[in-house]
């Protein structure tokens, strides 16, 4: 125990750190309740001297605002879609890479690359690989390039307008999926592959005199095995999933859509950075909450679904 | 199933190139084991023993040499072609299967005409929990188990798809030493039942000892003496034998032979007539001392220690190389423990002359 005549100085060693906690994680989380809660806040009027009533209108209209409905769609199908295929390609590559001896450093750099590299950079990298719209004047039309679409010409495709004037919903999205499965690997990869050489060696050992198969050892053994890293990297994905809103910027820029349909792929954090800017602090902080709430219930599920298949 | 090793080496290549040393593990091991015995394997850290076993599983390629079960050379069998059954130093349970699973294990695995129904598999999980005692314990998880408990899951899964030969990698060392006793006789007990050829590794002498139809001693990767147990221990090849079998050790003392007769210090202790005079180490062991007054080593006497039906009598000799020169002794025999010396009767059988540079066996004829 600290003896109480030297209390003072512990409180003051430790006043740093609480300073900015109270300035950065705690006010502002007080401070998003409270807007959350004043009936139709922004700050601009506040500071004109308008006052705001308090009650849940602000909820209610974020409910209500049906593009609301769009965003969290949108959200929904970009987190259940790649949480699935980057985790079980991530442990794909994870077995492989740990599997061989040659050239393992290099390739695990090569995999970690995208995790050190802005996500707006690769973001465009991206919008160029899936399109660049042009005009052509002789035939009169929007024309198109990419090396996807290049390589779908190739195989005798017909090249597809991705993120373009007149391209779809789903063809959206599925340059979405491709970007964020890519952007979420070598975060999955590197916990994977730190779980997977922490497993004892003389498991496999045991599972060889057993003569068990390469694939029952990969499900009964080296999955279990990694359940506790498995179920991390699904709940942090689902998680990330939630906040998705600067990958879509990176190919689509601000507009969070084709320049035909400017918003369609808003998601939850998009929408709240909408209200802020249009100063409807009080409609973004009731957008946050009710984002809070479905990401807590979501972890929640995850966890107890979880709970079941992870060993010890 | 008779295992047979022939001139069975494993060199490890050195891991800097600096050094350039590389490791011979195992050098040139040839022996065959008989079918159904338990052969314990014995040295000291570091000596090969898990290595030698690890080859005869097939985890490791051996250098050289040939490995045969019965007649069938599977030197280059694959682990899983062999039939064998490995219970590891650490069991190596799997985590997240309970006891039930973790024994059906092997047995899922089996493909083709091996192939077994549910009922079958469960009857043989049955089975080989049953034959260790912890069928109780099906439902558990390996974390829920003690050390011993642990120990006899690892047997019976390997032993539930009926293995040609069973290896045990130090199977008792991380138990007390009370459940110890109690699993090594259970080893013994299910090693009879079954039948099966069983090598087992320790470098727990006693263990090796006690259980062993036929015990291995190693030492730096090469093997220094095959045989029963107590022929081993009442005919060691060299001096290393010798000193490590046997608990109190063996007395070790310096001397010489001059005149065929054996000397320590200026005392003439024993008559070996046809040895050639050499310097000798002398090994003697505890049981084969006796306190005589007319007795023709003298020690400095420091105490004696009674336990139970034995006594030891515990004296010390300028030439002996244990800090400590005993006598294990019937209670019953009196010493005078205030005098300063004690006098000593040697017991020809349990008296080893050693060769000093090469600490071989000097054997000479008992009279
Ligand atoms: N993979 C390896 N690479 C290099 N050297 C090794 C390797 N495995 C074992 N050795 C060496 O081979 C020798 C024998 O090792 P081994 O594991 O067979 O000993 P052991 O008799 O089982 O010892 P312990 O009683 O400590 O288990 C040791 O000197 C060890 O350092
Ligand atoms: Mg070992």
């Amino acid at each position: 125990m600290v003896d109480s005549k030297h209390q003072w100085k512990a409180w003051l060693y430790l006043s740093p750190a609480i300073i900015l906690l109270l300035v950065f994680t705690v006010w502002p989380i007080f401070n998003t309740l409270r807007m959350a809660f004043l009936n139709g806040y922004g700050n601009m009027a506040a500071m004109g001297g308008a006052t705001f009533q308090f009650g849940i209108e602000n909820f209610l209209k974020v409910i209500e605002y049906d593009k609301f409905l769009d965003c969290l769609k949108t959200t929904a199908i970009l987190c259940v879609a790649t949480v699935p295929i980057s985790t079980t390609l991530a442990l794909l590559i994870a077995v492989a890479l740990n599997s061989i001896k040659p050239l393992q450093k290099t390739l695990q750099t090569i995999f970690f690359l995208p995790y050190v590299t802005n996500s707006i950079a690769i973001g465009m990298v991206f919008a160029t690989m899936f399109n660049i719209v042009g005009y052509n004047p002789v035939e009169k039309v929007a024309d198109t390039w990419g090396i996807i679409n290049n390589v779908i010409q190739f195989f005798g495709g017909e090249g597809i307008s991705w993120i373009n004037q007149g391209s779809t919903y789903t063809a959206n999205i599925a340059v979405m999926i491709v970007y964020i499965v890519w952007n979420a690997l070598p975060f999955k990869i590197l916990i994977l592959l730190g779980g997977l050489q922490s497993i004892n060696k003389q498991y496999y050992d045991a599972a060889k005199v057993d003569g068990t198969p390469k694939a029952r050892v990969l499900t009964r053994i080296t999955i279990p095995l990694l359940s506790p890293m498995l179920a991390y990297v699904i709940i942090t994905g689902f998680i990330g999933g939630f906040k998705e809103y600067s990958s879509i910027v990176g190919i689509f820029g601000e507009k969070m859509g084709p320049p035909d349909d400017a918003g369609r792929l808003n998601t939850m954090v998009g929408f709240v950075y909408d209200a802020l800017e249009k100063d409807r602090q009080g409609l973004a902080s009731a957008g946050a909450l009710i984002l809070f709430v479905i990401i807590l219930v979501v972890t929640l599920f995850n966890n107890k679904v979880i709970k079941k298949h992870v060993h010890y | 199933m008779k295992v047979v090793l022939e001139n069975l080496t494993k060199i490890f290549p050195s891991r800097d190139k600096k050094s350039g040393k590389e490791v011979v593990a195992v050098n040139d091991f040839t022996f065959e084991i008989p079918d159904g015995q338990l052969v314990g394997l014995l040295g000291p850290s570091g000596c090969g023993k898990s290595t030698t076993l690890y080859m005869i599983s097939g985890l490791q390629k051996p250098t050289s040499g040939k490995i045969y079960f019965g007649d069938d050379d599977v030197t280059e069998l694959s682990t899983e072609n062999r039939g064998i059954g490995l219970v590891f130093q650490n069991y190596a349970l799997y985590p997240h299967m309970t006891v039930m699973q973790n024994i059906l294990f092997p047995l899922q695995n089996l493909t083709g005409k091996d192939k077994l129904t549910k009922q079958e598999m469960l009857d043989r999980a049955y089975n080989a929990a049953r034959l260790v005692q912890i069928d109780e314990l099906m439902d558990r998880k390996p974390s829920e188990l003690s050390g011993g408990q642990q120990q006899r899951v690892a047997i019976a899964r390997a032993l539930v798809k009926m293995p040609r030969v069973l290896l045990l990698d130090e199977p008792l060392s991380n138990l007390d030493a009370r459940l110890r006793l109690q699993t090594r006789e259970e080893i013994r007990r299910i090693q009879k039942e079954t039948g099966i050829t069983t090598i087992f590794v320790t470098h727990d002498q006693e263990e090796a000892m006690s259980i062993s139809d036929v015990i291995v001693v190693m030492k730096l990767g090469v093997v220094q003496q095959i045989g029963k147990p107590q022929d081993v221990y009442d005919d060691p090849k060299n001096l290393f034998v010798a000193t490590f079998l046997g608990t109190p050790p063996i007395n070790v003392l310096e001397g010489k032979v001059e005149g065929g007769k054996v000397y320590i210090g200026d005392e003439a202790v024993m008559d070996v007539a046809g040895v050639e005079d050499q310097n000798v180490y002398i090994g003697i062991r505890p049981e084969g001392i006796e306190p005589n007054p007319n007795g023709v080593l003298t020690c400095k006497l420091n105490n004696v220690e009674v336990m139970g039906r034995d006594a030891s009598v515990v004296s010390s000799h300028e030439a002996s190389r244990n800090p400590v020169v005993r006598a294990i002794i019937s209670s019953d025999i009196q010493v005078d423990t205030t005098a300063d010396t004690v006098k000593y009767n040697i017991k020809p059988h349990k008296f080893f002359l050693f060769n000093k540079e090469t600490e071989e066996r000097v054997y000479f004829e008992v009279k």
